[in-house]
């Protein structure tokens, strides 16, 4: 019993640890925690929606399609707001991103209204896989664990061994120094919002199938992953990546041992209780401020 | 050129010359003005330098010149203040008469919202936290002050200070795991105990269920507050009250306090500022606030249940702070009004003559017209941005440059 539980904790795990990884990109890059993420996922899942179902575009375009959309806005906002900051601090930025996301979320409400819609995929909830032992997996489950481990590893490979990548590295590292070399920082800035926008568009469309496609939908998984990404250390892309699968494990563990109507709750909890032993998350550097 | 005597009154501290400082890392704006000999034309100079600063995009040098410590902490100074103050306690005494009974209601939750922002600025803007749960203080408040009245029969007054410091002695639990956390991990600390409050209240017999509560009738020593008026006068009042309370703090020692723990913690240190301490002081201050506005917030709208307390009305906080002003008691009281307003007109902007139209026009060809009111959402949203972008300061900073225009005007 217990592995089912911890199998259907790392499903769900996976959509937290790409949500966690999506912040841990923006915030490397910019130290901004990017609030509208859930919701820039939230419109490209519905564009997704819009091709797949109204257009009646295939399944594998319709993915593409959005993904591109999702690139187009996270470039857009680091273009059209994040760099127009005149005096770009921390909580001005948050506050940017916070009023970009009430924005993309009445843009949703206005078009699609609260109606409960449903994304059809390609991968079915109710058809089962038994691993044996009776641990049973739905194609579903698989497809989103699969899907995620397959992202991770091409970011991995992205961030260590393509040319962009590593100017990404460099230039989250010492912009400064970075721009003397030649990397031209702000791109490289706008690349990495675009970027995670895309991750956080993929952790969107697997959302979506489990629970109902509408503009609210995509709330419990960002603050979920922004937990997950701080229980694992923002800085750190794999420690993000082990603080959502952590997360969701232990909230399924939670939820099924001790309370449901809790089981919320138990995630912040964590979090406060590791930051207080931990400052900086279970995998971050904690960094030393010059005086 | 002058006589000596008059020189030696005129000697000032310069430690005292208050800087508007609303830099979170303040030290850049930080001038110290030297006396000097030409102290006649010293005062046109000060106006001076203060709009070329302000010109040059350094923070607003509307530097005053004080010659005592109890000019500094003096309320009121000067009766062009005095005159303005009489003017508004009048203004605010008769506007009740004058409009109609919603708008008393709008004045009512505008008050409560300044109340709050008072809190959260003292915490964000002087003290340099961020946090994203005070929706969860406000909730404690409310739920501790309408338990105490109606199930334990404790007074008004009484259960207010008792919603109060509840929300107090949690804002210092709280700010325990805050003195080493910073950034973002602050701000999923405080996010996660905001949403653990309204989890645990909407589960729990005891507050009601997510069915809420009904409140009971204020009363403080047999007359009952519950008409919109009498509720108006009350909370404004109790907001007056608390922002002349906070304007104190800030100008004492413990404001003083919290503004070098929010410029550099480790400074403050070494000048012997207790930086754990005045920084838990300063989450139970806030979250004080918090509790207070959360007790009248229950009485103006006469109930509560756990879905008022959302985690959406934390990030309204958080805007009202940040578009207000940070760290200024008028940008609080300016951002409360404006994110109040805006939060509850803009859902009727489908009313405006030209713009109404227009979105109407564009709902019925590309979108919904059963999602109109969400259109309140971007506006908040776009205001919000922009504000944010094209004036750091905030709505305060606005405010400042049109007295810095009209106080040096021929020039």
């Amino acid at each position: 019993m217990i592995s089912q539980i911890i199998l259907s904790g790392l499903a769900i795990g996976s959509v937290y640890a790409l949500m966690a990884l999506a912040m841990s990109i923006t915030y490397k890059a910019s130290e901004i925690p990017n609030f509208a993420q859930g919701e820039m996922a939230m419109i490209s899942t519905y564009i997704a929606y819009v091709l797949l179902v109204v257009q009646g575009i295939s399944f594998f375009w319709a993915f593409i399609f959005a993904l591109l959309f999702a690139l187009v806005l996270g470039l857009a906002l680091e273009f059209v707001f994040i760099r127009r900051a005149k005096e770009p601090n921390l909580l001005n930025l948050i506050i940017i991103t916070l009023g970009f996301q009430m924005m993309l979320y009445g843009l949703a409400g206005w078009k699609w209204g609260a109606d409960q819609r449903r994304l059809r995929m390609p991968f079915s909830e109710t058809e089962t896989y038994d691993l044996g032992g009776g641990v049973v997996v739905s194609q579903l489950g698989l497809a989103t664990i699969g899907t995620a481990v397959v992202l991770m590893l091409i970011i991995w490979l992205f961030l260590r061994f393509t040319k962009l990548g590593l100017a990404m590295k460099a230039s989250q590292q010492n912009a400064m120094a970075a721009r003397i070399n030649g990397i031209r920082t702000n791109r490289i800035l706008s690349l990495s919002f675009g970027i995670s926008s895309v991750v956080g568009a993929i952790a969107g469309m697997m959302v979506a199938p489990v629970t109902t496609l509408d503009p609210g939908m995509m709330w419990d998984p960002l603050l979920k992953g922004f937990a997950a990404a701080v229980l694992g250390g923002l800085t750190s892309l794999g420690g993000v990546v082990v603080g959502g699968y952590l997360l969701g494990v232990i909230e399924n563990l939670f939820g099924f041992y001790i309370s449901l109507e809790f089981k919320s709750v138990v995630a912040f909890l964590i979090i406060v209780i590791v930051l207080y032993v931990r400052p900086s998350g279970l995998f971050g550097r904690h960094y030393v401020r010059k005086v | 050129m002058f006589p000596n005597s008059l020189i030696q009154k005129f000697t000032f501290i310069p430690a005292f010359v208050t800087t508007q400082n609303l830099q979170p890392h303040g030290l850049r704006s930080l001038r110290c003005i030297e006396t000097s000999d030409f102290f006649c034309i010293y005062n046109l100079q000060c106006r001076l330098a203060g709009h070329i600063m302000s010109e040059m995009g350094f923070a607003f040098m509307s530097a005053e010149m004080k010659r005592s410590y109890y000019e500094d902490i003096q309320p009121l100074k000067g009766w062009p203040a005095r005159v303005w103050f009489v003017v508004l306690v009048a203004v605010l005494v008769a506007v009740p008469f004058v409009i109609k009974s919603y708008y008393v209601y709008v004045l009512s939750l505008m008050a409560v919202n300044v109340i709050v922002a008072l809190g959260m600025n003292l915490l964000v803007g002087n003290t340099g936290h961020i946090s994203l749960g005070h929706a969860g203080f406000v909730a404690i408040g409310a739920y501790t002050t309408v338990l105490l009245i109606s199930g334990a029969g404790v007074v008004f007054p009484v259960a207010l200070v008792a919603g109060g410091l509840i929300a107090a002695a949690f804002g210092f639990i709280l700010g325990i795991p805050a003195l080493r956390l910073e950034g973002p991990y602050l701000a999923i600390a405080t996010l996660g105990f905001g949403i653990a409050v309204t989890i645990i209240i909407g589960r729990v017999e005891l507050f009601g269920g997510h069915m809420g509560l009904i409140v009971p009738k204020p009363e403080i020593a047999g007359i009952d507050f519950s008409g919109d008026r009498a509720l108006y006068y009350l909370v404004m009042g109790i907001a007056m009250l608390m922002g002349f309370a906070m304007r104190n703090i800030l100008k004492s020692r413990l404001g003083r306090a919290f503004h070098s723990v929010r410029d550099s913690d480790i400074a403050a240190a070494t000048l012997g500022v207790n930086v754990a301490r005045y920084k838990t002081l300063s989450f139970a201050i806030s979250a004080f606030y918090a509790g207070v506005a959360g007790g009248l917030w229950a009485f103006v709208l006469g109930f509560i249940n756990p879905g008022l307390f959302s985690f959406v009305l934390s990030i309204l906080f958080l805007a009202t702070v940040v578009v207000g002003g940070l760290g200024t008691i008028l940008g609080s009281v300016l951002g409360a009004v404006v994110i109040t307003f805006l939060n509850l007109q803009a859902e009727s902007i489908q009313h405006v003559p030209v713009i109404g139209e227009v979105l109407i026009w564009i709902s019925q060809n590309f979108m919904t017209v059963s999602g109109l009111p969400n259109v309140s959402w971007i506006f908040t949203g776009l205001i919000l941005i922009l504000i944010v972008i094209f004036e750091p300061l905030g709505l305060y900073g606005i405010w400042i440059r049109i007295k810095i225009y009209w106080r040096t005007w021929p020039f």
